[in-house]
């Protein structure tokens, strides 16, 4: 017992040296200390993912045709709460799961270290994914280090019942030309607010501004990855344009994924958000019941993209090879189009786009919307791909937080502006 | 310690047979029985630090390691991904020192933990009086009270995030229902550290209850007895016999709260989905600004820097407790006790 308990800590202080300060969190990070395999011999792996990748399924089928390995998947609720216990194991060099859900808002700040994953490149997956995907994920010496699974293209999805309350249009392509540009969709929202009081035009501030800055090449960094969030007037002006309309109640104040904001999924809080193709698995969970929603064909101010993921091997797992062949058959096209199917997201790999099963896909709980074609449009109205470096997703949380609290009523715009720019200073 | 020293005296006697009955010692039995005398001798001076050096060993490898290793990062550049970088002397503290989120994760800690610890303890101490009496089901009570202790700290985040929902929920309902204003419960400064002081206290309360409990029934009830008929009541008794009988304990309970208290992490980390204390950080504590510096902005050295400084301040906030409750209330029982061991 003493033995046991001597090395187990041991291990925990020699991976995690600050532990002491953080004695709370450590029960949490300890890890997993299984050896990767199952009682019975077999290979244990494990899939980190967030959110709804739609693998549950595809998961049960990969153990149905293995006999060796057995796949476990380990879902965080939030991006960001995976980000962070990937970071830490990462540091810590151990307990990082055999494959590893990277979103695209930190790909860049994990490229820098390349060295930590697994070079996927394959002459089998050569040509697998659209170029821009694979590039990003393609180091200078030419490794791959992570295989492409979904992309984010966006539409607007809402609500037609509470459209019809207030007098706009419900059918999905009448709804679709009102939404020509950002004007026209905050115009029509401050008409929806006055007709249908309590309820909001869109789901958060923040989400909407996102949607935004996703439209914007170069947002935060420019080419050389310098910050240039400072002094960029299309960040200033997505920021002014989005908390100027906190005052006309187009926003409901909250932040996307709190507690509150899954609720007002089920209190009619919005009426429209913008949607990614992999939010949809996240609308029909949190409105659950919830009947009338619906998915327009359109994006204000052209296409946009917003998230996507890869799935990477980290270099520290023990079974990087059983991993690999896991990831590549997990992203395989037939495979991602199931995911699609299951919870939305939308492929990254060019024969899946134009797949049949793709193309018409409908989803029942958005009112029978082709939702498949919707999005296969809606990914070839994207321009082009936003440049994310290393600092984007902390100068990101610090632009939500700073609307945020416009949003909150604690500051002024001005002076969640000047806050926000102190906090880049900050950043570094 | 007792166990110890009792121990090493049956050890050292068996070690240590000089039996006058034996038969007469030559010059070589002598000395070899000399030779013993000094092991027995060393037996019981070494013994007893051998048998507790497990800890103290363990302590240095888990404890003083960390703590130095910490303090080593901390006087260098260190990126969480990228590791050791220059050394840097003190230039991690300065920039800890300058930086306004740590003072304001000062006082948010501060407001947390006085809001947090003083109603734990004085709660715990009444709860414990109740539970001290002649109560049916005593067994039942005395269980029920650990059992929010039990329960994972991320599962009374979510309950309580519900609870205090800003829109939706429970509490702000029920206000509405009786016609009073919704508080914005993540918004407000004040109001998110009542919440996050309340997930704490719901948590801590009936174990410092319990501990409570045990000191309480190891008062003598003949004490009790004299002072019932010197015409004391309850609440008599219960300030002016059981408070300054369980004095040590009182302080034990305090000082533990105050390094917990000063440490709160997980509660106010998952009162948001962002984890750096709401928009404004209006409830980002100290070690979630650790947590922030090392792990978001990825900066190892700074966050060891403020490692450090909390520690420096949860120190001197331990020893300030203990100097402050020696101080008040008499010293007299506390002095007997002392002695007594």
């Amino acid at each position: 017992m003493a033995q046991t308990s001597f090395r187990r800590r041991a291990r925990l202080a020699s991976s995690a040296i600050l532990a002491l300060t953080l004695a709370t969190t450590v029960a949490a990070c300890g890890g997993s200390d299984d050896d990767g395999t199952t009682a019975d011999g077999k290979i244990k792996l494990t899939v980190a993912t967030f959110n709804e990748f739609g693998y549950e399924e595809l998961i049960d089928e990969y153990n149905a045709m293995q006999d060796d390995v057995v796949v476990e998947q380990k879902k965080a609720g939030t991006a960001n709460e995976h980000q962070d216990n990937l970071y830490t194991k990462l540091a810590a060099g151990s307990g990082l799961s055999d494959i590893e859900a990277i979103e695209v808002d930190w790909w860049s700040a994990l490229m820098e270290q390349s060295d930590a994953f697994v070079d996927l490149s394959d002459p089998d997956v050569e040509g697998r994914w659209l170029d821009w995907k694979t590039e990003a994920a393609t180091t200078p010496d030419g490794a791959l280090i992570g295989y492409g699974t979904d992309i984010g293209p966006e539409g607007i999805c809402y609500r037609s019942d509470l459209f019809e309350k207030a007098g706009l249009p419900t059918d999905r392509d009448k709804v679709a030309s009102l939404f020509s540009d950002w004007d026209a969709y905050f115009d029509a929202g401050r008409q929806f607010v006055e007709k249908v009081p309590g309820t909001a035009w869109y789901d958060s501030s923040g989400g909407t501004a996102q949607a935004m800055i996703n439209q914007v090449e170069y947002s935060f960094e420019d080419e050389d990855n310098t910050v240039i969030a400072a002094d960029n007037p299309e960040v200033k002006e997505i920021f002014e344009t989005v908390t100027s309309n906190v005052d006309d109640g187009l926003s409901t104040g909250l932040t996307q994924w709190s507690e509150d904001w899954t609720a007002s999924f089920q209190n009619d809080g919005f009426a429209t958000m913008a949607c990614p193709g992999w939010m949809l698995g996240v609308i029909e969970g949190n409105a659950d019941g919830v009947e009338g929603w619906d998915i327009a064909n359109v994006f204000p101010g052209g296409g946009g993209n917003w998230g996507g993921s890869y799935l990477t091997v980290p270099a520290q797992g023990e079974h990087t090879e059983e991993a690999k062949a896991l990831a590549k058959w997990l992203t395989a096209p037939e495979q991602q189009i199931k995911a699609f199917e299951a919870k939305g997201t939308f492929p990254s790999q060019v024969d899946a786009l134009s797949d049949p099963t793709l193309t018409g896909e409908t989803n029942a709980f958005f009112n029978e919307a082709p939702t498949g074609e919707i999005l296969a449009e809606r990914a070839e109205a994207v321009p082009f791909i936003a440049h994310k470096g290393p600092k984007f997703a902390d100068i990101n949380t610090a632009y939500q937080q700073a609307i945020q609290r416009v949003d909150e009523g604690k500051e002024t715009p001005d002076q969640a502006w000047d806050s926000f720019l102190a906090d880049v200073e900050r950043l570094g | 310690m007792e166990a110890g020293s009792t121990a090493v005296k049956s050890v050292g006697d068996v070690g240590g047979p000089t039996s006058p009955t034996g038969p007469r010692p030559d010059s070589a039995d002598v000395r070899r029985s000399a030779w013993r005398r000094r092991l027995s001798r060393l037996d019981t001076v070494v013994s007893p630090y051998v048998f507790v050096s497990p800890f103290f060993l363990l302590f240095l490898l888990v404890g003083m390691f960390p703590l130095g290793y910490t303090a080593w990062v901390s006087v260098h550049q260190w990126g969480l991904l990228s590791g050791q970088g220059e050394f840097s002397g003190l230039d991690n503290y300065r920039r800890v020192l300058e930086d306004r989120y740590f003072w304001n994760a000062l006082r948010n800690t501060f407001s947390i933990f006085l809001l947090s610890s003083i109603p734990q303890v004085l709660i715990a101490l009444g709860l414990a009086g109740l539970l001290d009496t002649q109560l049916r089901f005593r067994g039942f009570w005395r269980m029920s009270v650990l059992l929010p202790f039990v329960v994972a700290p991320a599962a009374v985040a979510l309950i309580f995030g519900n609870v205090f929902g800003d829109r939706y929920g429970l509490v702000n309902e029920i206000l509405q229902g009786i016609g009073l204003e919704p508080i914005r419960w993540h918004v407000d400064t004040l109001a998110s550290h009542v919440a996050i002081a309340s997930m704490v206290n719901w948590r801590w309360t009936g174990y410092n209850a319990l501990i409570f409990l045990a000191a309480m029934q190891a008062v003598p009830r003949d004490v009790y007895e004299s002072a019932a008929l010197d015409g004391a009541g309850r609440v008599r008794q219960f300030v002016s016999i059981t408070v300054p009988m369980i004095r040590p304990t009182v302080i034990f309970v305090g000082i533990t709260s105050t390094i917990g208290g000063l440490q709160i992490f997980a509660e106010p980390r998952l009162f948001d989905t962002a984890g750096l204390g709401g928009s404004d950080r209006q409830y980002q504590t100290l070690t979630m600004y650790l947590w922030e510096l090392g792990w978001r902005v990825r900066d190892l050295g700074m966050a060891s820097a403020v490692a450090w400084l909390l520690f420096l301040i949860i120190v001197t906030f331990a020893v300030l407790n203990l100097l402050a409750s020696r101080r008040a209330g008499s010293l007299k029982g506390l002095g007997r006790k002392g002695a007594a061991r």
